[in-house]
């Protein structure tokens, strides 16, 4: 087997050495009850050849949003990724390393997530970032219980706007542990009061930006409004190329910042892996989950990075950590910061600006056609539009096209009457005028 | 002539000292041509970004350079061995990069159609059916990011078929030789810990255990082979003494590469179980991650499993991603969208490779290699417990007793030497631990060099030599640094100088 480099010969040899009869004498520990007799009941090995030609076929059942004009966004992005992110990630000496527990031969590791840390306060707005989360829904519920361990409180504020999986799995996390959670119901025709719902018992609110539909809101009333009773605000950010075109979180005052980073040097992948962003004010520190790199000298006095505060940690605190968290996504944060490297801020901010540009003029070009409205007054690559019929029916006649829509709003928020005719179209610098000419025919034609 | 100590640049040969990204500015520039955007009225209600982000500027060839020399100063697996024990560093096939790479898994989006993803669905079936039938498990949740959120997925599932039948339990048991994120997990799911302590054999001390259950307990958490590289031999008694109270048993299954193919968790009692696929499974580490903790759930437990996941029948599959859908009881979701994808095309494609026999022998071979290293080394080091062990030789520093030296001193000479050095100070059960997990991908020739490397350490530490391994490492790109000061004054990025 091409993996397994020991011979036969070497096998009895080691036994030799060992002192066993045979590898079985090794498993003796094991009751003999469970021992399994033969191998079990899965098909035996294959040869590279053989894997990559189901696995293939496995794919080509697939019709990738790569591989046709898609407008799918709600909370993944289709972006260009330059090819040097892909080679570099895949350099062996970053793809097979392990977290860098010995600093003095892990400083590759290091700089590059200290340089992450640097990229993702500077978009933010904040002042520190941590070195990665799983994503953006786990980071938006562990900002939440953050904001819990800061204030000692155990309420929190989560707009309706927010994506409907960061609230389900912040819901899932503050029920285990004891928060109560307020959420209004979602409502698209206009902004929320979220101040109104702060009370003296609030450790945090949670906003999105641009919000779940697309819409773009100023938050620093609200960040005043958290502010005069001792409450955290917490921006979530599920579209970080808006960042390189909007006011940051941190401009409107937020405390923390949740993120999906897979915008930046990420496949689709079906939702995952992806790379969460955290980032908060220097004096939270000691209260962010996850990893941290900081900057310290060796003993020649020469400048390089260790993991450090591990004292907030699991594998020190154990049950008094401030989060169970262990693995992150570190090969994840190395693609997103080549490719944010690669940008610059002349790069990242025209992919905003191309972003933008090219919703606006399809926003202006849905707009016109009869019977659909263009929700938003506001939006940054995404927004909402309503169709005279339901949107599911006609995204499922248009995927049969190859055409991918939209997002139906009905698919993440089931429940929500009024709902079913909405549709969120993202539009990104990988759209082009006959994605646009596809879309507008389609949806002409599919809502007739 | 012998090499300069200091040389003109500061560069040594191929190792060449690399500033930040931020020192290389070149204001304007940058490593990717966009086009125009297109002259719109904007629609950003106001909102538009103010002022400059500080983000730096450079071209694609140094971009480049950076990240490869940055990578020079990396420690992987494809440069040699990585025995750090309870992490399972094995070889990453390229075979499962080239196959997460294709466009029909890696260009899907997570909301298209189910109609345009059959073959997604499919895989996380495929991945589930292969880990179910390895582990005897009947089902399996499938979205839990990495092990630690694994453990803490089956926890909550675990709550909640407690809650179910109105039975609120507030305790979790934990070995104390356990991994830092089992009681972690446990507190993040709201439960009160308690350390069971370990017998003279390295083993839970059943007694302890057995006082410890209570109507108040929910679930005994487990690593098996547990952490001290070691079968829990009573393993039985213990999963009936836990169903006799009541409880849940959970199986950390970060160490399954030494059973694999050959035990069946659920043969030993076990009712939920998370598998670190970056660790048996062959997925790459990354340099921390992403990971993927799938876990699998005994018929009891499996009604509680999170949303989404993947059902079947004659239309083909489907996803149920809300509570409100499903006809089952979901605790609720623990993550965006459907786990981690990427991760189980890769896992799936090693699984294949290996095959049912292959598997098989790879438990075979990597405990066969953790004994060769036991059975080589215990003389020069210090063993605590006895043999046979599993997948990991466990020593202690009684062997360094009187030498000045430490666990650690003697790792950083190991890295001098071209070894990665092997996990310290844990498990905490034993003093001064080494915990080595050698795998099953290395070949005996490594391993003999690296029982010769250690051996000739030992020697030197033996023979009084202390200054040689306080100063180690010396061949690094950095040597040793300040943790302390990093930790005292935190400076977590980069900021411009003062002028």
């Amino acid at each position: 087997m091409r993996y397994l480099p020991l011979t036969g010969d070497e096998r009895r040899q080691m036994l030799a050495t060992i002192g066993a009869k045979s590898v079985d004498d090794l498993f003796r520990d094991v009751p003999e009850a469970a021992r399994l007799k033969d191998a079990v009941d899965l098909p035996p090995m294959s040869g590279e050849m053989e894997v990559d030609r189901a696995l293939s076929a496995m794919a080509a059942k697939n019709l990738p949003a790569t591989a046709a004009p898609s407008f799918l966004g709600a909370g993944a992005y289709r972006h260009f990724v330059p090819a040097a992110v892909d080679h570099l990630i895949q350099r062996g000496e970053f793809l097979t390393a392990y977290t860098p527990y010995q600093p003095e031969i892990s400083q590759g590791t290091l700089q590059y997530l200290f340089e992450f840390q640097t990229q993702v306060a500077l978009i933010t707005g904040c002042e520190v970032a941590n070195a990665s989360m799983y994503d953006g829904a786990t980071a938006c519920a562990e900002a939440v219980m953050m904001a819990g361990r800061i204030t000692k409180r155990n309420k929190a504020v989560m707009s309706g706007a927010l994506h409907p999986h960061y609230r389900a799995v912040a819901a899932t996390y503050a029920r285990f542990l004891g928060m109560t959670l307020t959420t209004p119901q979602p409502d698209w025709t206009k902004s929320e009061d979220l101040a109104g719902l702060i009370d003296a018992e609030t450790a945090c609110v949670v906003v999105q930006n641009p919000d779940f539909f697309g819409r773009l809101a100023d938050r620093k009333a609200l960040a005043d409004a958290c502010h005069a009773v001792g409450a955290l605000l917490i921006v979530v950010v599920t579209e970080v190329v808006s960042l390189g075109a909007i006011r940051s979180p941190g401009a409107m005052d937020a405390d923390i910042v949740a993120a999906e980073g897979q915008s930046l040097g990420n496949a689709l992948n079906f939702g995952g892996p992806t790379v969460g962003l955290m980032a908060t004010r220097q004096k939270f520190v000691r209260q962010l989950p996850g990893r941290l790199v900081g900057q310290t000298t060796d003993v020649d006095g020469r400048r390089g990075f260790v993991l450090t505060l591990s004292t907030r940690e699991q594998h020190i605190r154990r049950d008094k950590a401030t989060s169970n968290i262990c693995t992150n996504s570190g090969l994840c944060a190395l693609a997103f910061t080549i490719h944010l490297t690669m940008l610059g801020e002349e790069g990242f901010t025209r992919m905003a600006a191309v972003n933008h540009a090219n919703a606006v003029k399809l926003a202006e070009r849905l707009a016109g056609l009869p019977g659909i409205k263009v929700v938003n007054d506001s939006f940054f690559n995404e927004f909402t539009v309503r169709l005279p019929k339901p949107a599911a029916g006609v995204v499922e006649t248009l995927a049969g096209k190859g055409l991918f829509a939209g997002v139906p709003v009905s698919r993440l928020l089931p429940e929500t009457p009024g709902a079913e005719t909405l549709l969120l179209v993202a539009v990104t610098e990988t759209n082009t005028d006959d994605d646009m000419d596809r879309l507008i025919d389609g949806l002409k034609e599919a809502t007739r | 002539m012998s090499a300069p100590a200091v040389t003109i640049t500061g560069h040594r040969g191929l190792q060449h000292e690399e500033p930040l990204i931020f020192e290389r500015d070149s204001p304007g520039m940058t490593g990717v041509d966009l086009p125009e955007p297109a002259p719109v009225n904007d629609r950003l209600g106001g909102l538009g970004r103010q002022g400059r982000i500080g983000l730096p500027g450079l071209s694609e060839p140094e971009v480049v350079r950076h990240y490869l020399r940055l990578s020079q100063k990396n420690y992987a697996i494809d440069a040699g061995m990585y025995p750090l024990g309870s992490c399972t560093m094995k070889h990453n096939p390229r075979l499962n990069e080239k196959m997460a790479r294709l466009p029909g898994f890696a260009g899907v989006h997570p909301l298209q159609p189910v109609s345009t993803v059959q073959g997604a669905l499919e895989l996380i079936g495929a991945t589930g059916h292969w880990l179910s039938v390895l582990t005897g498990m009947p089902a399996v949740a499938m979205s839990p990011a990495a092990g630690a959120h694994g453990e803490l997925t089956g926890l909550m599932i675990i709550r909640a078929a407690l809650e179910d039948r109105g039975d609120a339990r507030k305790r979790v048991l934990v070995p104390e030789s356990a991994h830092g994120t089992n009681p972690a997990s446990a507190a993040a799911c709201g439960y009160v810990v308690e350390s069971i302590p370990a017998n003279e054999r390295g083993r839970v001390d059943l007694g302890a255990l057995k006082a410890a259950l209570g109507p108040d307990v929910a679930a005994f958490m487990l690593t098996n082979p547990n952490t001290c590289g070691l079968f829990e031999s009573d393993i039985i008694e213990i999963a009936q003494a836990v169903h006799a109270a009541g409880a849940f048993f959970y199986c950390d299954g970060a160490n399954f590469n030494a059973i694999v193919g050959r035990v069946r968790p659920a043969d030993l009692g076990i009712d939920c179980m998370h598998i670190n696929l970056h660790k048996t499974f062959s997925t790459p580490h990354g340099g921390g991650g992403p990971g993927s903790g799938p876990v699998v759930l005994s018929a009891a437990l499996a009604p509680y499993a999170p949303v989404p996941y993947v059902v079947s029948d004659k239309n083909g599959f489907r996803l149920v991603e809300s509570v409100e859908e499903s006809d089952a009881k979901p605790f609720g979701r623990i993550k965006g969208f459907h786990g981690q994808v990427g991760m189980f095309v890769r896992a799936l494609a090693y699984m294949m490779s290996l095959g049912s026999d292959g598997l098989r022998q790879v438990a075979e071979d990597a405990v066969l290699n953790a004994n060769y290293l036991l059975a080589s080394l215990k003389d020069t080091l210090s063993v605590p417990f006895e043999g046979p062990c599993m997948h990991e030789a466990l020593f202690d520093d009684r062997f360094l007793k009187d030498t000045g030296v430490s666990t650690l001193d003697f790792a950083k000479a190991m890295i001098d030497e071209g070894f990665h050095p092997m996990t310290m100070y844990f498990p905490l059960v034993v003093h001064g631990a080494l915990l080595m997990e050698p795998t099953e991908t290395e070949s005996k020739a490594t391993l003999d060099t690296f029982i010769a490397m250690v051996r000739g350490l030992a020697e030197r530490a033996k023979g009084g030599d202390a200054d040689y391994f306080h100063g180690a490492p010396r061949l690094t790109p950095r040597r040793r640094l300040d943790e302390t000061a990093a930790a005292r004054n935190p400076i977590l990025r980069w900021s411009p100088p003062a002028n």
